[in-house]
């Protein structure tokens, strides 16, 4: 609905939103700024905005101390491998939801939703337990699946969601055309919900990544992601200020890049194609 | 369209996503009710037997039931109004037309990216600490005395942490769903005369309920569940146990499993019961 | 001891232990405090020397304890090692879930750990878990800002004294506080240093029924006394502040005393990190006039080893290695004796460099000054000083201390506190069948 509008208006628009921008954003780049102080500097009063002696020195003791490619390595490949594994899920549901829909359909969408309500830590030990019993407890494809299980419910709805988008008559067309099952799933489908799949990937990988109870509570040392790095640096001895966000920036750092790298995509994610 | 071998093809291909999620709903809630009526006791020889309902009984009689219920109910409708109202007034700032606007969606959209862990321990020590933190520097220097934020005002102070985190989320949505209303129809009110309010509430606002309805149902099903944030800032002092929190106290730290399955189960039904309510809305606005 | 002698100590070690020959690798959790990270840092000269690799799981002590827990009561078999402490050690071992460390080897010499530690350690006489180090509670003060004042600290002050001095030393215009002390929620926090304050007034946890006794006078005479000292003269938003918050402000300069670990003594004077390093003098933790008990607790953070791991013997050399006289003096020749882990070892307060450490007296006494047998004036059911070692206390008193914290924080009046407390703790110690 954008107008033509004066220019006084629109300098005033600017100036407005890009103080509201900078307000939010502030806390990430005050962190990141600290990351490169002293930890006196990071205290001193008046605090110090741009003019300090900038160092890297935080980032040279987080790294000595906890080895952050380990971390940072399993991270990927759990935010990766479960959003990958969900999506090889979700799309025939979400496919079968949309096209043949029956009278439970919207029942059991919203079922699938509701299983993200339970409180994870009323089930841990019941969790924990079958893990052992699996063998599966500090192993990535444990936490994969469990990761995979927790989002599937929004990784479902979301495709669900594009999948209606997209006219039935093409669909229809293709089989008078012969096509079968899997060629129209494959090479009519596919093609026109790349964009929807692409946003469900992006949204799924950051809140596969963001996870910090399942990830914290069945990893030990071989499968521990990013939040367990930071588990280690809440509230060490003495001033920590620095330190702590020169590890904060590095556990969110290669979040912030690709969601901003990717931020269109995202925006059509999180509106769940509800909103057009 | 749909023939029976489509039916049964989809019914297929379904299978696997509703199995799955059957079995992760199943096999954990089938657990948490056995252990919900047995006192399970890992620290004193565990399993000890069937106890009937006394689990349940403990659970809701205990002083700290209702407070948590009440907590839980403040902290998600609290972030709910902030993160709309401000999201909506945002998402109407935004949609003017502005020099930069790709910058600022960059940087109002930043804060959803945060590991909420990191999240809560940056506002808790870097903003909010009374002595070094930044807010406290502030207050000194308008000669004020800096507000100890997790003791003073403690449930606010987390909700203003969890509005943080959520309200690009909100913003986003509402923005997109603004750039789709028609300019025609509002160039046509204005020129019939209505103001600003008028417009906002006979146009704007109904035009938004569908993306509204959005926001409130993703934010409150991971509201419901937040843990990290309280963990970090209070550990559920000050009256910031929610229940999801008063269930973690009860199974890891009075490890009393028994006691701690029956408060899931009391969760899983309040979840419920907000579901249902919550599915209501969306289903009709959704079908709309 | 030079460094490279320490190596050839280790060699040997693993030639007795006999593990050299193949590469295994142990996993331990440990909590993040300094010297446990200073002990990561030099890791790799023991698998140098052994070929055991250690993967560690370095976490912030909360989640450290709910991540242990849960493994050890399930069995998850996670860790080779586990950093856990005097509380729950004697619990663990009772229950068979600790490897028994009674075959430690004669060069480690397990006499030499200091009595206290190794009795509060053991379970009917075995040891299950050996103190990495050892702590007791005293004051600590700026000793510029006393004399300024005109007081003088005794040895042995008294918590009116203690009031006394904080009122004279309390300075707001220059960002001074009389007095830090912790009021942070957690049992091992605020509610470990609550108690022991409440034991220097007279009062106890539980009576010889195991009834709760916040009912009883002299639990209000300390939260009152607590709440008052606090609220006049200890720093903003006290009630948040745990040792390392109080740590950082007494580095900083804030606080005219602190009255915490005896560890936190090493760090305040090191010039590295303390803008008072020169400025710091000790006493014996205060007790109220007229109560014999002092508020000083003992706390070990040791490592044990869970039982059915396979790889007890590497986990054993590790223990050995990481505790050992040896390890003490690797640390004192790269950064000094004052920085070298404390509090564990008899041997370690024979050395004369050591003696030489102005808080290494004071932290010894105060240790032994500990009786975790007789915690309090009247007589007791349970062992402990800061905590009662029943699987319960945790939970009991981490919600107690969230409600005392309330207190501190003026949501909630004493009164109210006292009341919360008692009802919490007798209802938990029905439900868990004491009452």
């Amino acid at each position: 609905m954008a107008r033509a509008v004066t220019k006084q208006r629109k300098t005033l628009n600017t100036l407005v939103a890009w103080a509201v921008g900078l307000l939010i954003f502030f806390p990430i780049l005050w962190t990141i700024l600290t990351s490169f102080k002293t930890e006196a500097q990071a205290i001193n009063d008046p605090p110090l905005f741009l003019f300090f002696d900038w160092t890297l020195e935080n980032y040279g003791v987080v790294q000595e101390r906890s080895d952050y490619m380990r971390f940072l390595w399993n991270s990927i490949i759990l935010a990766g491998g479960s959003t990958l594994l969900g999506i090889l899920v979700a799309v025939p549901a979400a496919w079968s939801m949309a096209f043949v829909p029956s009278k439970r359909t919207k029942d059991i969408l919203l079922w699938m939703l509701s299983t993200k309500m339970l409180p994870a830590v009323g089930v841990l030990y019941p969790i924990y337990l079958l893990f052992i019993e699996l063998g599966l407890l500090d192993s990535r494809v444990g936490l994969t699946i469990v990761l995979m299980l927790i989002n599937l419910p929004i990784i479902v709805w979301m495709l669900y969601t594009y999948f209606r988008e997209i006219p039935g008559e093409i669909l229809e067309a293709a089989r008078m055309d012969g096509a079968s099952l899997r060629e129209e799933i494959l090479y009519v489908l596919t093609p026109m919900a790349i964009p929807g799949i692409a946003s469900t990937i992006l949204l799924n990988f950051i809140l596969a990544w963001n996870e910090a109870f399942w990830t914290l509570n069945l990893t030990a040392a071989k499968a521990a992601p990013l939040t367990a790095f930071i588990a280690s640096y809440s509230s060490p001895e003495g001033l920590f200020y620095a330190k702590l966000s020169a590890a904060s920036t590095m556990a969110i750092a290669p979040i912030l890049i690709l969601g901003w790298f990717s931020q269109k995509q995202l925006v059509r994610g999180l509106t769940f194609g509800a909103v057009k | 369209m749909a023939t029976q071998h489509s039916r049964s093809a989809a019914r297929l291909m379904m299978a696997p996503a509703v199995v799955l999620l059957l079995g992760w709903m199943l096999v954990p809630l089938s657990m948490t009710l056995w252990f919900s009526f047995r006192k399970f006791l890992p620290l004193r020889g565990g399993d000890q037997g069937f106890v009937g309902f006394d689990n349940y009984v403990r659970f809701i009689s205990s002083s700290s039931f209702w407070p948590a219920v009440q907590t839980t109910l403040v902290i998600v409708l609290g972030v709910l109004i902030i993160t709309i109202v401000f999201g909506v007034l945002l998402a109407m700032l935004l949609d003017q037309p502005i020099w930069g606007q790709g910058i600022v969606r960059i940087l109002i959209i930043a804060p959803f990216f945060v590991m909420p862990t990191v999240s809560a321990l940056v506002w808790k020590n870097i903003f909010m600490d009374p002595v070094n933190g930044l807010l406290a520097h502030l207050w000194r220097a308008f000669g004020a005395d800096p507000v100890v934020w997790l003791t003073d005002v403690p449930v606010y102070s987390i909700v203003m942490i969890l509005s943080w985190q959520w309200l690009p989320f909100a913003t986003l949505i509402l923005l997109t769903a603004i750039q789709s209303l028609d300019g025609e129809q509002l160039e046509a009110s204005e020129m019939d005369g209505a103001g600003f309010l008028s417009r906002f509430i006979y146009i704007i606002l109904p035009h938004l309920s569908r993306a509204i309805t959005i926001v409130i149902l993703i934010q409150t099903i991971f509201l419901l569940s937040i843990f990290a944030e309280i963990f970090v800032t209070t550990g559920g002092a000050f009256g910031t146990r929610t229940l999801t929190y008063l269930i973690f106290q009860r199974v890891l730290e009075s490890q009393n499993v028994g006691l701690g399955s029956a408060g899931g189960v009391y969760a899983i039904i309040l979840a419920n019961i907000v579901a249902i309510f919550l599915m209501r809305i969306v289903g009709k606005n959704l079908d709309a | 001891m030079h460094p490279k002698k320490s190596l050839l100590t280790a060699t040997a070690l693993a030639l007795v232990t006999g593990g050299a020959a193949f590469a295994e690798t142990i996993t331990i959790a440990t909590v993040n405090n300094g010297d446990m990270i200073r002990m990561q840092g030099y890791t790799d000269q023991f698998t140098e020397a052994t070929g055991i690799e250690v993967e560690w799981v370095t976490l912030e002590e909360n989640v450290l304890r709910q991540r242990v827990t849960t493994d050890i009561t399930t069995k998850g078999g996670q860790f080779d090692i586990m950093t856990i402490g005097m509380y729950e050690t004697p619990i663990w071992g009772a229950n068979g879930w600790l490897v028994p460390l009674d075959d430690l080897s004669a060069e480690y010499d397990v006499d030499d750990i200091l009595p206290a530690l190794r009795s509060g350690l053991s379970h009917d006489g075995t040891l299950y878990a050996a103190p990495f180090y050892g702590e007791s509670s005293m004051v600590m003060y700026r000793t510029d800002l006393m004399e300024k004042a005109g007081l003088e600290m005794p040895t042995a002050p008294t918590w009116q004294f203690i009031r006394e001095a904080a009122a004279a030393m309390d300075d707001p215009a220059n960002d001074i506080n009389g007095v830090c002390l912790r009021g942070k929620a957690g049992w091992g926090e605020g509610g470990a240093f609550i108690t022991v304050t409440a034991n220097s007034f007279g009062a106890r946890w539980f009576d010889e029924d195991w009834n709760a006794q916040f009912d009883q006078p002299e639990w209000k005479a300390a939260l009152d006394f607590y709440v008052s000292l606090m609220n006049d003269y200890g720093p903003d938003g006290y009630a948040t502040n745990g040792f390392n918050e109080n740590l950082s402000l007494f580095q900083q300069g804030k606080c005219g005393m602190w009255i915490d670990a005896t560890v936190a003594a090493s760090f305040v004077t090191n010039p590295n990190d303390s803008t008072v390093a020169d400025h710091v003098g000790f006493a014996l933790a205060p007790n109220s006039e007229g109560v014999e008990k002092r508020s000083n607790w003992l706390w070990a953070w040791a490592l044990g080893i869970p039982a059915g791991t396979q790889k007890e013997a590497a986990a054993k050399q590790f223990i050995e290695w990481a505790t050992s006289k040896d390890y003490i003096e690797l640390v004192a020749a790269n950064e000094g004796w004052a920085n070298v882990p404390p509090g564990a070892r008899t041997s370690l307060y024979e050395t004369p460099e050591y003696a030489e450490v102005p808080f290494a007296q004071m932290t010894l006494d105060s240790i032994n000054a500990a009786d975790p047998t007789d915690p309090t004036v009247k007589p007791v059911p349970y062992i402990g000083i800061q905590f009662v070692a029943i699987p319960e206390f945790a939970g009991i008193a981490t919600e107690v201390s969230q409600e005392f914290s309330a207190a501190y924080a003026g949501q909630q009046s004493v009164d109210e506190a006292l009341a919360k407390a008692q009802d919490i703790t007798n209802e938990a110690m029905e439900a868990a069948g004491y009452r």
